[in-house]
């Protein structure tokens, strides 16, 4: 079959590799008839995350339909179409049990080097590094699901692809993000990143009952899509100082929630700070550029929330402990446990609370899946979000 | 410049191994002392589940990797065969000298073997319904002669991480009636091998080797553990 590999650092190519078989009995195999590319992708794209192999099937946002399942796969049968969630869980362990999908102690056969890296294993994520689990990824003709009667989410034909394969991650994501806010009525929050992730975020944040929303980015094309879509108010940090414009934007106080949706590779309006980052990161000294993160910390008022959904792969400096301790502030972060949050989104889909479908920018085939990464990487202005069919 | 080579993760590992963060490895025993392994793991299954599953030896192997077979000789003997690297296997017989039921299981190597063992195993309760805590204390005799080598053999270099990885894959049996396997570890847990592991992409199409321990009583035990070990 045909699949996008990880060819080395800002690589990705079209391979010919095998059809995926059922390995044990919890297993299904399913068709791919879309999957994305994730801000996540780039991260690997980029060289960032540790334990990335040459040859590695990428992609964990897919869907498609089921082509053969294991024996104690019940309640899917070959025909079905599904959402596939990114981590995957046994959903028999305590993490498992109490919703905690991607701290899963089952599903990372490698979990003794997550264990090195983070102090505890973390869950299977698909085509995301060795240390995930070393599991071929979604960016391909055919995957094999484990535990598929645990995570895909069956979905019915009259909602079209787009409508439903962000349930497979950025959507949960951006409205997890927004859940560990705790919203209360008159809250402001203000997420970094007019991603895709901070598009969810923002648009999951006014239905959990937010007074205000401010995005932070600086790529007009995001912001303004932010804007039509979400509703959100934006800042673009290359015209503004973010944190006095958030002071004033809410008379001093500061927002109560802050999310981070950018993750490892943000960027620093101000050059020293950014190219002192960089250049670390660069030369492997330090594997994060935080400042998307401290800029939150920062900005959050005394007693509120940081909300981290973007990825770090490892230590940061500079990480402004003094502010966060004093103030009072709540850190909550977490890959996303999709599982738990994908039936009642896609009944909010189903309802037209929210439509997904508004990320999309580019359609393509799997074939142009190199192209797409080098789009999202370099051409931000022209790409949102990018969907690959195979 | 060769520094510069490393990758971000071996560089923050190696950092926090500076700092004293990162996982140990096996201390040496002191000369003359029988060299023990311990570690535990919590099983999120009932006590008498997770005892029951122990208590039947056969099936160590379905977990244990260095174990090839364990064959019941009569109530309390046992008859192990354990793969050593390279050299065929080694075997001995054990006894059990200890069985509280639900509580602690104790074995030991009989006659003289070429690698004297003792092994405990004890089953409590984990607080608040979180399962079952399992304790596993291993000795073996002393390095040293015609034992130290097959020993070094037996336990590879991080005796203490083969113990963890046996209990992971013990563990993921009893959750999730299988043991769990990826692309790039299409044998399932271990640790020795994830420094060099297959690309993250599907084997070409032959069936792939059981998880665990040997072949045949592997893919048996996967097949037969889904069936009995996991009803969550
Ligand atoms: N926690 C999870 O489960 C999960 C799931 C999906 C994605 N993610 C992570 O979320 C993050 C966002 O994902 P995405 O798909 O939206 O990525 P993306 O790359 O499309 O978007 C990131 C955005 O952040 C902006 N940005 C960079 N530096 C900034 C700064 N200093 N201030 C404000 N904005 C800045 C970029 O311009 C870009 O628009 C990534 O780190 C991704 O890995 C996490
Ligand atoms: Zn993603
Ligand atoms: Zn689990």
């Amino acid at each position: 079959m045909k699949a996008i590999c990880w060819a080395g650092r800002n690589a990705v190519e079209v391979a010919d590799v095998p059809d995926p078989a059922i390995l044990t009995a919890r297993d299904a195999i399913v068709r791919v008839t879309a999957t994305s590319i994730c801000g996540s992708d780039l991260h690997l794209y980029d060289g960032y995350i540790p334990t990335v192999r040459k040859g590695d099937v990428l992609g964990h946002e897919f869907m498609g339909e089921v082509v053969d399942v294991g024996a104690q796969v019940r309640d899917l049968r070959v025909g079905d179409r599904v959402v596939v969630p990114f981590p995957i869980a046994c959903g028999h362990c305590w993490a498992c049990e109490h919703d905690l999908y991607s701290v899963c102690e089952n599903s990372n056969p490698n979990a003794a080097l997550a264990e090195t890296f983070m102090g505890h294993g973390l869950a299977g994520i698909f085509g995301y590094s060795h240390m995930l689990g070393g599991y071929a990824g979604g960016q391909a003709e055919y995957v094999r699901v484990p535990f598929a009667d645990v995570g895909p989410i069956r979905v019915e034909d009259d909602l079209a692809d787009e409508q439903v394969l962000f349930l497979s991650d950025v959507l949960p994501t951006g409205w997890m993000a927004a859940e560990n806010c705790d919203i209360r009525p008159g809250d402001t929050i203000a997420v970094w990143g007019a991603g895709p992730v901070g598009q969810f975020a923002a648009a999951s944040a006014f239905i959990q009952g937010a007074e205000r929303v401010i995005v932070i980015d600086r790529v007009p094309a995001r912001l303004d899509r932010t804007r039509a879509y979400t509703g959100a108010e934006t800042l673009d940090h290359e015209d503004v100082d973010v944190l006095d414009a958030l002071r004033d934007m809410t008379a001093g106080r500061g927002p109560d929630a802050c999310v981070d949706a950018v993750g490892m590779e943000a960027h620093h309006p101000t050059g020293p700070i950014h190219a002192f980052d960089r250049a670390k990161q660069a030369l492997r000294r330090a594997t994060e550029r935080p400042h998307a993160l401290r800029e939150a910390i920062m900005a959050c008022r005394g007693g509120g929330t940081v909300s981290v959904v973007g990825v770090y792969g490892g230590a940061i400096d500079t990480f402004p402990m003094g502010p966060l301790m004093n103030r009072s502030l709540t850190l909550r972060a977490g890959q996303c446990h999709v599982q738990r949050y994908l039936a009642p989104l896609l009944d909010r889909i189903r309802d037209g609370e929210i439509d997904p479908s508004f990320v999309v920018s580019h359609r393509m085939s799997l074939d142009e899946a190199p192209r797409g990464y080098e789009l999202l990487k370099h051409e931000r202005d022209k790409c949102n979000k990018i969907i690959l069919r195979p | 410049m060769k520094r510069h080579q490393d990758s971000p993760a071996d560089r923050l590992a190696r950092g926090l191994g500076r700092i004293g963060l990162a996982p140990g490895r096996a201390r040496l025993a002191a000369p003359g002392a029988a060299r023990r392994t311990r570690a535990s793991v919590t099983v999120n299954r009932p006590r008498d589940a997770v005892y029951a599953y122990w208590r039947d030896f056969t099936r160590l192997p379905l977990f244990m990797d260095h174990l090839e077979s364990v064959e019941t000789l009569d109530g309390a003997r046992t008859h192990w065969t354990a793969r050593a690297p390279g050299k065929g296997t080694v075997e001995w017989d054990a006894e059990l000298v200890r069985d509280d039921e639900n509580a602690l299981i104790a074995w030991r190597s009989t006659g003289e073997p070429a690698v004297g063992n003792t092994g405990t195993v004890r089953f409590t309760d984990a607080p608040a319904g979180r399962g079952t805590e399992v304790r596993v204390d291993l000795a073996h005799d002393p390095p040293g002669g015609r034992a130290g080598v097959a020993l070094a053999r037996l336990l590879g270099e991080h005796p203490t991480q083969q113990v963890r990885d046996d209990l992971r894959r013990f563990k993921q049996i009893l959750e999730t009636g299988e043991v769990v396997r990826s692309d790039g570890s299409p044998e399932g847990v271990r640790a020795t091998r994830q420094a060099r592991q297959r690309p993250g992409r599907p084997l070409p199409g032959r069936p792939l080797p059981a998880a665990g321990a040997a072949g045949a009583a592997g893919a048996a035990g996967v097949a037969g553990a889904a069936g009995e070990g996991a009803t969550a």
